[in-house]
This record gives structure tokens, sequence and C-alpha cells, in this order.
């Protein structure tokens, strides 16, 4: 049997008395608690012997998809392959062990780094300054949309309310527009999936403050009236903000800064290689032009003659956004991976991750329709319209992918296409691995033609089958102790 | 080129499968005029030569390896079990993403789930999250928390609470039509019930402590809570969360919100990140709880299984209404802490609270005999103290550099004040010979 | 489907029995369905003046959150306490035990701006109601 059927909570394995690490028996001072302000409640913490913990996290670990075991053909997520040099790096203690209080002058290795992977994404994305403070793709958008604040505020624009986003764009960023006080406006997508530049003109006018666009957008294609947005949305004295979760098909082929946008974010657990971790730690460093550089978050690093420093705050600045410099681990993973592929290597991969996401559309696109039907860049949406007839859903197919051996890619997303099923192979794909994926897609086609059910139940071969999500919203459990008390209960009304 | 599996050869191949003849071809949606931007950045490297770099790099870094480092204010060096990093370097948990497919993810929601009962455990409170970016921006999401449950515009913050984090708050509310005001600290160092006394009015959502402080002392919150809630207000506590396992918890206190910094439990101070942010609530606010959430059901054969839940208040269903705009967690950092809390397990856990006390203690009594420096003997702590120097701090830093020691963190770039102050921290990972050291080396100066 | 004749109904699949000043609110039979499984009902509160059309509550599914909004303007003056602990009633029984909220209403006679039941059930028949 491959995966342990010990499916227990760590707290159910725990034996009074039992242990894993000893801690120094001697004590050198007389140290008491004082009464008032001793804990009083017991902490129920689980008491295991070292291999039995062991055991039980290997274990979890083998009921996991992850990309070093599984393709993740996820839309928007960008799963590509992790190195392990990035790995090797982050675990030196020359930089794990440094604190983030000690002088610039002891930690001139780090402050070294930092610089140049501020300079790397400079020139990849083609902006002036860059923070690398924001600790996710959504932070950095926080991050974003308060310059956006800062700097209309600057220049007492206080009529600025509004915030544009595409009808195809990620939940996070009106989500982000909101949380800073603005009102957000939707703008529709044309057919092929683009902004429409004439609704975007009906709702553009001086209580703008923004527009914030990912491109190429989540339906895989390049935004092509970009300078045409940018001019409209400048001309109105609004400011464009680059979500910059789809990047990887522009590596070293075009550039944001160019584009015309104002901000950017860019996922470095996205595009530049580190793990996702399960769902964090990332980094979203945000990216600047000039006319912004005053209202940036703090600390920036800073060259001075042979060293690096921290930069003086700047004059308007929004403020810290994160304790300390941001999540330092994540950067140097990135800054490897930057330095293993150069400029020369940038263009292989936008290009890998183009050819892949084409390849997958070509062959899929007579097996389900396409969202929009031309060459894609990094992904492409299909749309199980049909499938949907059958009572089957692009939630069930990627379900059913499990039973292959393949992670779903993004379901029900962007909300523009119904039934949608959003791929993404990326660039470290094999055209192996992807034509096993081509073969589950044609399979599972077959299976919704001739036995629906059999998709609809999915997936058979997991851990386990789908869990109530219904139940478990209702009836919230979310620690050991709600799982006691739900277990006494249902044990008082077997007995009552 | 590393990691791409594209050949010559079958890069013509998938060409002619796509039915175009170049790259560009696909990407003629790009107009002429962005394509092919010059970029001044290096070629590309081999990995024996980055790593000879990495190492090249490492080396112009001194780290508390090197030095003796009695360094906290907010991120701690603490003993990390060796199974801990074994645990968080599987890839199946490291190369995975979100859980958003629960069936194939079981491992990551079933130790988001055991984090959560930990949390929960630690804090005394009802229902944990799966974990902020950090300290300070968990706090933050709490004090929006506070203003939205109470539909209040103020938040009120002890000026003894993390300057970082005080910071970060002012930054998430700046030009909102809520507001932050502090209430101050006595000599001694703890929080000024006549200032909070004062400033506590019926505009307050909430009210933000941390204990141990940023000044190391253990608060006496006693009718804290009584006060704060009397007002309708929430009372939101933050701290060094390994000294719940020995003073008392925020749930003890009567907190509303746990929220801080989650560091100390597993993860090394990596200069700052990652870390995690705690965020821990009563049931009666779980609805309000922003962020990820796992929960245990039941699988379609009646199975135990556990998935997200309570996803409906998140930004990717409700977009411009949700509460935050959150949209991941810290997962292999809260999965460093649920490993590091069950290595340690009830025994440990205690214990290194208690060494802790202990090593901070000991290190405080030997600076109380130095001549000319001053510490407050008699204030209860938790592993890190104010130190009054006889001499500006930046002589004593720069003495004690040549003795490889880093002893400890200004005050005065936070508090103006606060001159020649210094906080100093001994965790369990300083031995009697390291703490007579630093004493020696102080009582030179 | 189902659209009792004693009440009215409005576009957004709300219903309204109104008694005197009072009026009492739900979701209907179709909204009840394209929701699916209520897993939460943020309630309304007591003493909240609404105006007509604005949102009043919310109703979560498991992949969804919808604002209900009050049919006419008006004062929360009850709600349905028991969806606490059993949101599922507004699916088992959207015009009864799974009503939301009470309104006293400012303008009872604007009652005849709603649907009746025959029109909204052509409403929902002419496919306008997506």
């Amino acid at each position: 049997m491959l995966i342990s059927r010990d499916d227990r909570l760590s707290f159910e394995k725990s034996n009074p008395g039992r242990r894993c690490v000893t801690m120094p028996k001697e004590r050198l001072a007389k140290a008491s608690v004082p009464a008032g302000l001793a804990r009083r409640d017991p902490l129920l913490f689980p008491e295991l012997a070292e291999l039995d913990a062991i055991r039980h996290f290997i274990n979890l670990s083998r009921k996991n998809f992850s990309v070093d075991t599984h393709f993740y053909p996820l839309g928007s997520c960008t799963m590509k392959y992790n190195p392990k040099i990035n790995e090797w790096a982050a675990r030196r203690e020359k930089f794990a062990a440094l604190h983030p209080l000690q002088k610039p002058e002891t930690v001139q290795g780090m402050m070294r780094m930092l610089a140049e992977l501020e300079d790397g994404l400079r020139e990849i994305t083609g902006m002036d300054r860059f923070t690398l403070q924001p600790a996710a793709g959504a932070h950095g958008e926080l991050t974003g949309l308060m310059l956006v604040r800062a700097y209309h505020a600057s220049r007492g624009d206080s009529k600025r309310m509004k915030v544009l986003v595409p009808d195809s764009s990620h939940g996070t960023n009106p989500a982000t527009a909101a949380l800073v006080g603005y009102r957000v406006i939707e703008v529709k997508s044309n057919a092929r999936g683009r902004v429409d530049l004439e609704s975007l003109k009906a709702v553009l006018d001086d209580h703008v403050a923004c527009l914030m666009l990912t491109n190429p957008n989540t339906l895989g294609v390049f935004e092509e009236n970009i300078l045409e947005i940018a001019r409209l949305v400048h001309e109105k004295g609004g400011l464009l903000y680059y979500d910059g979760a789809n990047l990887n098909p522009l590596l070293g082929i075009a550039r944001p800064g160019d584009m015309g946008f104002d901000i950017v974010h860019v996922n470095l657990h996205k595009t530049f290689s580190t793990p996702h971790g399960g769902g964090g730690p990332g980094a979203g460093p945000v990216g600047v032009k000039k006319h912004l550089v005053p209202f940036m978050p703090y600390p920036l690093v800073e060259k001075k003659g042979d060293g690096v420093q921290w930069a003086p705050k700047p004059q308007r600045s929004i403020g810290r956004v994160k304790s300390f410099h941001g999540n330092i681990g994540v950067l140097l993973r990135a800054y490897v991976y930057l330095k293993m592929i150069g400029r020369d290597g940038l263009l292989r991969v936008s290009e890998g991750a183009i050819l892949n996401a084409n390849y997958l559309r070509e062959k899929l696109r007579t097996v389900f329709p396409v969202a929009v039907d031309e060459p894609c860049l990094h992904e492409f949406v299909l749309s199980l319209k049909q499938a949907a007839a059958k009572g089957v859903h692009a939630g069930d197919v990627g379900k059913r992918l499990l039973d292959f051996g393949f992670h779903a890619p993004t379901v029900h997303f962007p909300l523009v296409v119904s039934e949608a099923l959003m791929i993404e192979p990326t660039e470290t794909e094999s055209r192996e691995t992807m034509d096993l994926f081509i073969e589950a897609m044609k399979r599972i086609a077959f299976e919704i033609e001739t036995e629906p059910a059999k998709v609809k139940n999915a997936p058979y071969t997991l851990p386990v089958r789908r869990p109530n999500d219904v139940l478990a919203a209702r009836k919230p459990i979310l620690t050991y102790r709600d799982l006691l008390r739900e277990e006494a209960v249902a044990a008082e009304a077997r007995v009552g | 080129m590393p990691y791409i599996p594209l050949t010559g050869p079958e890069k013509r191949g998938l060409l002619r499968e796509i039915g175009v003849s170049s790259l560009d071809d696909l990407i003629r949606a790009i107009p002429s005029a962005l394509r092919g931007p010059e970029m001044s950045l290096p070629e590309g490297m081999s990995e024996p030569e980055v790593q000879r770099l990495v190492r090249d790099l490492g080396a112009l870094n001194t780290s508390g390896l090197d030095f003796l480092s009695f360094l906290g204010a907010g991120s701690y060096d603490h003993f990390i079990p060796s199974a801990v990093q074994e645990v968080i370097s599987r890839q199946e948990f490291s190369t995975a993403y979100t859980p958003y497919q629960p069936e194939a993810s079981q491992g990551t929601l079933q130790a988001i789930f055991e984090y959560q009962s930990l949390m929960a455990e630690l804090t005394g409170l009802a229902a944990s999250n799966a974990s902020h970016y950090d300290g300070a921006t968990s706090l933050a999401e709490a004090a929006l928390v506070a203003l939205r449950h109470t539909e209040r515009p103020k938040i009120l913050i002890a000026r003894s609470v993390h300057p970082h984090h005080r910071e970060v708050i002012r930054t998430y509310l700046a030009e909102s039509t809520c507001r932050v005001e502090e209430f101050g600290f006595t000599a001694g160092g703890g929080f000024d019930r006549q200032s909070l006394a004062a400033k506590l009015d019926a505009d307050t959502a909430g009210v933000i402590f941390q204990t141990p402080n940023f000044f190391g002392i253990v608060e006496d919150l006693a009718g804290i809570a009584d006060q704060v809630h009397a007002n309708k207000s929430l009372l939101i506590l933050s701290g060094h969360p390994a000294s719940f396992a020995l003073f008392r918890s925020p749930g003890e206190w009567g907190a509303d919100i746990a929220a801080g910094e989650g560091q100390p439990l597993g993860m090394p101070v990596s200069f700052g990140g990652p870390y995690l942010g705690y965020f821990v609530t009563t049931q009666a606010l779980l609805r309000r709880m922003p962020g990820r959430i796992a929960g245990a059901t039941e699988d379609a054969d009646g199975k135990r299984a556990f998935c997200l839940t309570l996803q409906a208040r998140e930004q990717h269903i409700r977009r411009e209404r949700a509460g935050s705009n959150i949209c991941s967690n810290q997962a292999l950092c809260a999965l460093a802490a649920c490993a590091y809390m069950t290595f340690l397990g009830r025994q440990g856990m205690r214990e290194v609270a208690e060494l802790n006390l202990d090593r901070a203690t000991y290190l405080r009594e030997k600076i109380a005999g130095i001549k000319g420096f001053e510490v407050a003997v008699s204030q209860p702590i938790f592993n890190e103290f104010v130190v009054k120097s006889p001499v500006p701090f930046a002589q004593i830093e720069k003495k004690l550099a040549a003795e490889r020691i880093f002893p400890g963190v200004a005050l005065e770039t936070y508090y103006p004040e606060l001159r020649n102050r210094f906080l100093v921290c001994a965790t369990e990972t300083k031995t009697r010979e390291d703490i007579d050291r630093f004493a020696e080396a102080l009582a030179k100066c | 489907m189902n659209f009792p004749e004693n009440l009215r109904y409005t576009r957004t699949h709300e219903w309204i029995a109104l008694t005197g000043n009072k009026g009492k609110v739900g979701v209907t039979e179709y909204a009840q369905k394209e929701i699916s499984d209520v897993v939460f009902v943020e309630l309304a509160r007591k003493g909240h003046a609404v105006a007509q059309g604005k949102a009043a509550s919310v109703v979560e599914s498991v992949k969804a959150a919808f604002d209900i909004y009050a049919p006419l303007a008006g004062v929360i003056s009850d709600f349905n306490q028991a969806l606490e602990s059993n949101p599922g009633l507004v699916n088992q029984d959207p015009y009864g035990a799974g009503w939301l909220f009470e309104l006293e209403v400012t303008d009872p006679s604007a009652l005849n701006t709603l649907m009746t039941a025959a029109q909204y059930a052509e409403f929902i028949q002419s496919g306008a109601g997506h």
C-alpha cells in the first residue's frame, strides 16, 4: 500500500509523556512567573515520539499533488518547475541566520543581492524603481493602489474615486481597489476577449484614479490596443496598473513599462520559479515609474560607492507595508533563478511557455471549444458549455483529471467564460507530459458522452472523495477541539 | 537552457503541429513597437557558477552564528528542531499549489487544520485562520475587522506595540475615514492606564496591546477586557507566541482577536522573512476573520476529509465586496509552525518558554551588576528587556563588534526620547558562557 | 415552480408579504435554486433603515454570495433567528420557515410597484431574470 491509512490527527496519536526533542536541563536564574500573569489553562498539544511525528508529516505530504510529482496546468498560476539550487541557496546560514536589524555593513552580501534583484526586475519590466517588500501578489496590488491614492492626493486631485477593472480580471483586483476605498467599475470585454475600447471610453473620465490590467489577460491573449488604452487613461489623468500574474510569456519579448504602465507588481512565485509552498510564502515586488518614486514604501536599497545601503525614506512615502524588508527567502530564490536564466534565457522561457500553450490549445481545440480561438500566449481557456448540457461541469472535468494523475486546470475562471477551464502548461513541461495530458482530456471528453456520471462523481483514486463543502461551511469545524465537541454531540445523539 | 526541456528539433515539431512557421506568428497581437526591448542584464550562468556566486555573497555577511547575537525586537533566534527543516523540505508540501482541489491536497489541508488547532490552543481562542503575511499585516487586518465590526472610526494602539506593526497599521488606514491614535507607556515601560482611559471613547473600534510588549515587559492586563468591552470596543492582543505557553494567553485575558508575529514558532530570522502572521479569534467573530481557513468535513463516502471553508467571505467570490484582498497564506511557514509545535509537544513548548525566561532573567541579573548600566529588575519579562547604558549605544555596538557580539537594538531609532537605551534579547539558544561573555564585554564599555 | 399568489415579487427575486405596514421578506423558489445550498445568512440588523432596492442581507452558498435587496423602503423590524443555526431552511421552505427579515414599510402603497405572482412567473419564463 502506498499511502498510510492512518488518517488521524497528530492530537489523536498523542500519548501522555511521549516527546520528541529534549531541552537543556540547567537553569541559570531563579525566574518565576507572577501568579496573576501565569497561564492557567493546560496546553493540549500532542505528545508524540519523534518517529511517530515524522511519519505523521511525511505521510501527510504523500497525500498532496505537487509540481515535483504531478503536472499542474493551472491557468494564471504559472506552476513551473522550482529549481533545487534555489532551495540550496535559501537554506544557507549565511543568509538564513541574518537578523533583520543588523547594520547594513554586516550584511553586504544580502544587500547586494537585493540591489541586483531590483536591477533585474527593472530591466525586465522597464520600470524605474522597485520595492521588494510586498509579500504576495495581492499585497503588491494593495501597495500599488496605495501609491495611486497617494499620487493623486499629492496633486490635490481628490475627485478620483473610481478604479476600472476588466470583467476578466483576477478577483484580487476589485477587492484591493475596494479595500483602498475606491469604487470599482467593470469594463466589458469584447468578443475577442480584449478590453472593449468603446466600453472603456464610456466609463473613462477625470474621476478615474486607475485602470488595473493583466496583460496578457486571463484569456491568454495580449491586449493589442494597449498603447491606445494607455493613451486614453493618461489623457484623463488616470494611472495604469499592471497585474504581473501573467508576465511569464513576455520575458524578453515586451515590457509593461514600455506599454505605458505606471505601476507593476511581479509575482516571484510564478514567473521567477519560487515554490508556491501550498499557498505561500510568495513575493510581489512593486515597480514604478519616476513620478511615483517619492511615494514608495520603504525601506529601499541603494548603491553607494562600493556598497549597498538603505535609502533615505522617500519624501512622501506611503509608509511601511510589512515588517522589516520583505520575504527575503523568496527574493533570494528569485535572484538565483535570474542568475541561472540570464538575459539570453528570458526569451527561451517565454518562447517555451508560448509554444507549449499553443501546442496544447491546438490539440485540445477539437476536443472542447476554445473561448478565444486564435493563437494564445501563455494560457488559453476552454469552454465546457456543451458538456454542461450533459450535467458535467468544468469543475467535474478538473476532478476527473486528478484520477489521471494531473492537477486540475483553473476552473470556472475567468468569469466571462461559462464553464471555463483555464490551462497554462509553462515552459518547463515536456511534450511527452503534455501528450499524456491531451490523452486524458480526450478520454474524459469521451466519458462525458458515454458515462457522464463517472466524471460527475470523480475522483476515485485519491486519499479522499469529494469533501462535502456545504456541510463544512454550514457547521464550521476548524480545530481539534471543535472536532471533539462534534463527536461528543454525535455520541450523545446515538445514546439518546 | 536549464529547466526547459524543449530542444531545437522539438521546437520545429511543435511549430509544425501548431501550424505556424515561427514564434512571431504566435505573438502578432503584440505591437511591433514594443517587441525586443534592450535589457542590460548579464547572460545566464551555470549551476556551479551560481553556487559559487551565492557562497561568495554569503561570505560578505556576518550571521548570528559568526557573532554572538542578542538581537530580538520582533525577530527571534530560537532553536529549531532538525525535523522541522526536513518536513518543510518535502517537495510534496513546498511545491504544491494552494489547496483549491481538496482531494489532491489533503496533506496541506490537514497540516493547516492542525496548525489552526495548535494556534487556537496556544492563544486560548476558538478559531484560527491559516496565517497572514506577517505580524504587522495580521494586526492591520485585525484593525480592519474591528472597524468593520463596530462600525466605529478609531483604532487605539499602545505605543509599546512593535514600531513596525504600528507603522503598517497606519499605512493600511492612511487616507481612509478611519484614524489611529496611540496611548503611552509609563516610565517602567508598561502601558499607561491613564493614557488609555483618556483615549478610549465612543469612536474606538478596537484597542491593540502587545504582551510581552516591544520593551519585553509582560503586561498586566487585569481588568482591561472588561474596560474595553464595556466601551463596546474589541480587544486585540499581539505578542511573542511562545510566551503564551507560560504566561496568560490572549484568550485568558479576554481578547477578541490575537494577531501577531509567528516567526518564533520554527522560522529562522532570515533577515526579516518569510515569517507568518497568526490570526485567532472568538466564535462570535469567526465570520469576520479574513484569510484562508481549513475545515473538517466528510467526503462522499462519509470519511473524514478537509477542505478550505467559509470561502464566500473571500476576494475570489466577493470581489469588491470582500473584507480583505488576501488570497494566500504563508502556508509553508504555517507548516513549519505546525511541525515546530508538534515536535516540541506539550512539555517542550513549556520548557522553551521557561528557558527563555530563565536566560533573559540571568542576563538581566548580570547586566544589573555592571556599574553604570541600569535595568528594571522588578518588571516581569519573557526573553528581552531594556538596558540603559552610561555611554551612547553606537559606542557599545562598536566595541562589542570587536568581541564578535551583536549587543542589541537601539531604542532611540523608534523612540527619540529613549536615548542611550537598548533592547537585549536572550533566548534558549544562549548558554551560561555566552551570557557571561556578553556581560564581561559590556563591563569593559 | 411555485410562486404564491398572496406575495409580491422583485426583479431581484425577493418576495414580500405585506400585512398593514409590516412586510415579511424572503427569496423566491427560483432564487433558492439558483443560489443552491445556502450555507450562511448574514442577517439584516434590527433598526436599520433601508431604501428600496438596497442590500439588506447576504445569502451565501459555498461558491457565491448574494445580496438580498429590500423590496420596499423601510426599517428592519425583525429577522429570522432560526437561519443562524439552520441556513438550509432557505432552500427547504423559501416562503415559510426560510423567510429572511421583516420590514416596517415606510409607504405600503408602493407595493403596487412590485410584480404579482403571474407577472413574476412570466418574468422568469422570459429568461429576463438571469
